[in-house]
């Protein structure tokens, strides 16, 4: 049993926190979320160059070898300051999902520019009526020459405003399919949209768009399963996300006790705060070591092992994790409500985190199922 | 690198462990341990002898002393099969708090005096911090020891010196020096039960459960042998002592212990004649409380692989008693709720089941648990200043 990261990741996780702190302080981020796309396509070509976008995938596709747990110390870490690139959207939702279910030439074609950051994906899975159930796919994949028509809405998909391909989810005649289709296919309707914590997405609208046989990702009817593996790597990859707004949350809000005063002292003094500190402290360190546990496990085969620690630190984030982010609110008092200081926007990536890949009940549920 | 596994030699081990505890306990212990009645002090002392016989009393102790010689991860696998196996508890009085203090701070005829029956529980031990004006501001105790030539004379009273009753020797903090501040005055000191002038006024618990005593001093000799780490250095024993309680305090194994309870009454009772483990609600609500344990247990995890690489462990052990003490009392809150009218029962015979009959006893004992080893609050108090380092009052 060991909780250290080795020394490669201990790298990793400095460079990409050297570069969060550096190169990306959270006045980027407000400055980008004025911008159409959200995010700098330069930036996330850096991020391809410097090696980030390829870690949890093998040499084969041209990534690096690693596992699961390099995504997730990369996300952690450009979390802290919200750095905007899409890389849970792309790297962990499009990228894991096409690591296991698409061939050899589909990995060379769509895999591998995107890891170099030549390209981005997006995972178009949630319809407006599925509320976290991966397999009620709607959208219909009619099969058509060598070929499918695809047709229906697809909700809430991260970097669908600016992806290359999307990866849709369909109902084909032997169950949910898979299929990877162009941004701008003929058919394709992308309507962008806001999200609470300042970033953008995309409500797809597929109006017969023709795929052809090399745009199916696997076999008909994969697609189920598929899409339930990766929502366990994007679950662990909001904890880790989280994680790292939890911990610039305690440490802003520590920083603000230790300096404001009111009464003539410190209010860091006073005990309800403190008591309210210790609580925060200790919610946070649950929610990193159910996270550790959460990134090992997001790699393990065995279903019932994965999903109990996954969920478990995905209900640790939507309990304490959101608690931690309203206290650090009320800790600040009126300034934390405020747009123009910077926890508000902590606040809100904790919320949008908490509504991606199944909320708290969600995750109760499953877990309950799962344990004996 | 991160890993969540053992080893195949720690998981022989494991099997190893596992396999000696099924052998070891006798058949009514067996029986028991599964569920079917609650354990007496008669329970626990066989117990003890069992594990020391074989050796693995205290494996937590330094080889020379008695101790193993396991690595840490050992020692936890050890812990957990004990626990899993359901075990009567140990007292941890000698084993956990004054032993390891021996120890570390003892001279070498104290360690040759107090270990070897500590061991063999020939002598049991209980604690004397407490007192009436004394409670989360422990230096201010006011028990004293008067310096008389070769020895000193105690007087004063102790309090919820629990297991007082069966102990042979309880080691206490007194006051031996009341013109300095008041932590720079305090004294370890360990005195024989024995002694002419102790009287022991044992009271019940919550759980009606023979715990707590009153324990009174008047003009008892102790010999100056006697004193642990020095004289006036009792404050500083006080506080070498609390890192030993941090891992105990957890609760991982009496929480784990009572989520299979909770899950063995809801497999019981029903609800719209259904068994309440089957039934969405009820199971969410277990589930809920199991993933915090996940998380908790995940915590202890990082303070043992720290122990296992000879490292202090990190801060994050600090939240540990906070964190466990209130998630046993949610778990028994939650088992309590499973029983429904049946959690109104109160040391019957038959009428629930026995599984059922040891819940309620112990939901009221563990209230305490938020109170004993320093109070939930002042652990925040002490956890705001040394780890978040804000700024005192």
């Amino acid at each position: 049993m060991d909780f250290e990261l080795d020394q490669d990741q201990q790298m990793l996780a400095k460079t990409v926190a050297d570069f969060a702190k550096n190169e990306s302080p959270i006045k980027r981020f407000r400055k980008l979320r004025d911008d159409d796309i959200g995010y700098d396509p330069s930036v996330w070509r850096k991020m391809g160059e410097l090696g980030w976008l390829g870690v949890p995938f093998p040499e084969s596709v041209g990534g690096f070898g690693g596992s699961f747990m390099e995504s997730a110390i990369v996300l952690e870490n450009l979390a802290s300051t919200l750095v905007p690139e899409p890389y849970l959207a792309s790297v962990v939702l499009g990228g894991m999902a096409l690591l296991r279910v698409g061939n050899a030439a589909q990995h060379e074609m769509y895999l591998r520019p995107m890891i170099a950051g030549e390209t981005s994906l997006a995972l178009a899975y949630s319809e407006a009526q599925s509320r976290y159930d991966v397999s009620a796919v709607e959208t219909s994949a009619t099969p058509a020459g060598r070929g499918y028509l695809l047709s229906g809405d697809k909700v809430w998909v991260l970097n669908g405003h600016h992806a290359d391909h999307l990866i849709v989810s369909a109902r084909a005649p032997q169950g949910v399919t898979l299929f990877i289709v162009p941004r701008n296919a003929k058919g394709v309707n992308v309507t962008v949209v806001k999200t609470i914590d300042g970033q953008r997405a995309g409500f797809v609208t597929l109006e017969n768009v023709r795929v052809s046989e090399d745009g199916r990702l696997g076999e008909e009817g994969s697609g189920a399963l598929v899409l339930d593996r990766t929502m366990d790597y994007a679950a662990a990859a909001a904890v880790a996300q989280g994680v790292g707004v939890a911990t610039a949350m305690l440490r802003m809000t520590i920083d603000y006790l230790g300096t404001r005063e009111q009464f003539g002292v410190r209010i860091g003094s006073f005990q309800a705060l403190q008591h309210r500190a210790v609580d925060m402290y200790a919610e946070t360190e649950l929610l990193r070591s159910i996270s550790m546990a959460a990134m090992i496990r997001a790699d393990e085969d065995d279903t019932g092992k994965r999903r109990s620690d996954v969920s478990a630190a995905k209900y640790q984030l939507a309990t304490g994790g959101i608690w931690v982010a309203q206290q650090s609110l009320q800790l600040h008092g009126g300034i934390g409500v405020t747009d123009e200081h910077d926890i508000g926007l902590y606040f809100k990536r904790m919320c949008a985190l908490n509504a991606l890949f199944g909320d708290g009940e969600h995750h109760v549920a499953r877990f309950s199922r799962a344990s004996g | 690198m991160m890993d969540l596994t053992f080893t195949e030699e720690e998981e022989a081990f494991r099997r190893e462990v596992r396999a000696w505890i099924q052998d070891a306990m006798p058949e009514d212990m067996r029986q028991k341990a599964k569920g079917e009645g609650a354990f007496n002090p008669e329970d626990s002392a066989t117990w003890h002898r069992i594990l020391y016989q074989k050796g693995w009393i205290a494996p937590h102790w330094p080889k020379e002393f008695g101790g193993t010689g396991w690595d840490a991860t050992r020692r936890f696998i050890f812990n957990e099969e004990v626990e899993l196996s359901g075990a009567p508890p140990l007292s941890v009085f000698g084993l956990s708090m004054v032993g390891p203090l021996i120890i570390s701070f003892g001279t070498d005829a104290q360690k040759e005096r107090f270990l070897p029956k500590i061991l063999s529980a020939e002598e049991l031990w209980c604690q004397g911090y407490s007192e009436p004006g004394a409670g989360s501001d422990l230096a201010s105790l006011r028990t004293t020891a008067e310096d008389a030539g070769d020895h000193f004379v105690v007087n004063g009273q102790k309090t919820w010196t629990s297991y007082a009753q069966y102990a042979d020797w309880v080691f206490c903090l007194v006051r031996t020096d009341s013109s300095v501040k008041k932590q720079s005055g305090i004294t370890f000191l360990l005195i024989d039960m024995k002694s002419p002038g102790i009287e022991v006024k044992p009271m019940l618990t919550l759980g009606h459960t023979p715990a707590f005593c009153d324990t009174f001093f008047e003009n008892v000799r102790v010999p100056k042998e006697n004193v642990v780490g020095g004289v006036n250095q009792g404050w500083t024993m006080a506080k070498a002592l609390l890192g030993h309680e941090r891992t105990i305090l957890a609760m991982i194994g009496p929480s784990r212990k009572i989520l299979q309870k909770v899950k063995r009454i809801a497999a019981t009772r029903t609800v719209n004649g259904r068994p309440m483990l089957e039934s969405p609600v009820w199971r969410a609500k277990i589930a809920r409380l199991e993933m915090r344990f996940r998380a908790h247990l995940m915590v202890s995890y990082r303070t043992l692989a720290d122990q296992q690489k000879g490292k202090m462990p990190g801060p994050e052990s600090s939240i540990l008693k906070l964190v466990g003490t209130k998630l046993i009392q949610e778990l028994t809150e939650l088992a309590m709720e499973v029983m429904g009218e049946s959690a109104l029962t109160w040391y019957n015979d038959g009428v629930c089941s026995p599984v059922e009959e040891s819940i309620v006893p112990y939901f009221c004992y563990e209230r305490a648990a938020t109170i004993y080893g320093g109070t939930n609050e002042i652990q925040r108090n002490v956890i705001a200043k040394m780890i978040l380092q804000l700024p005192s009052s």
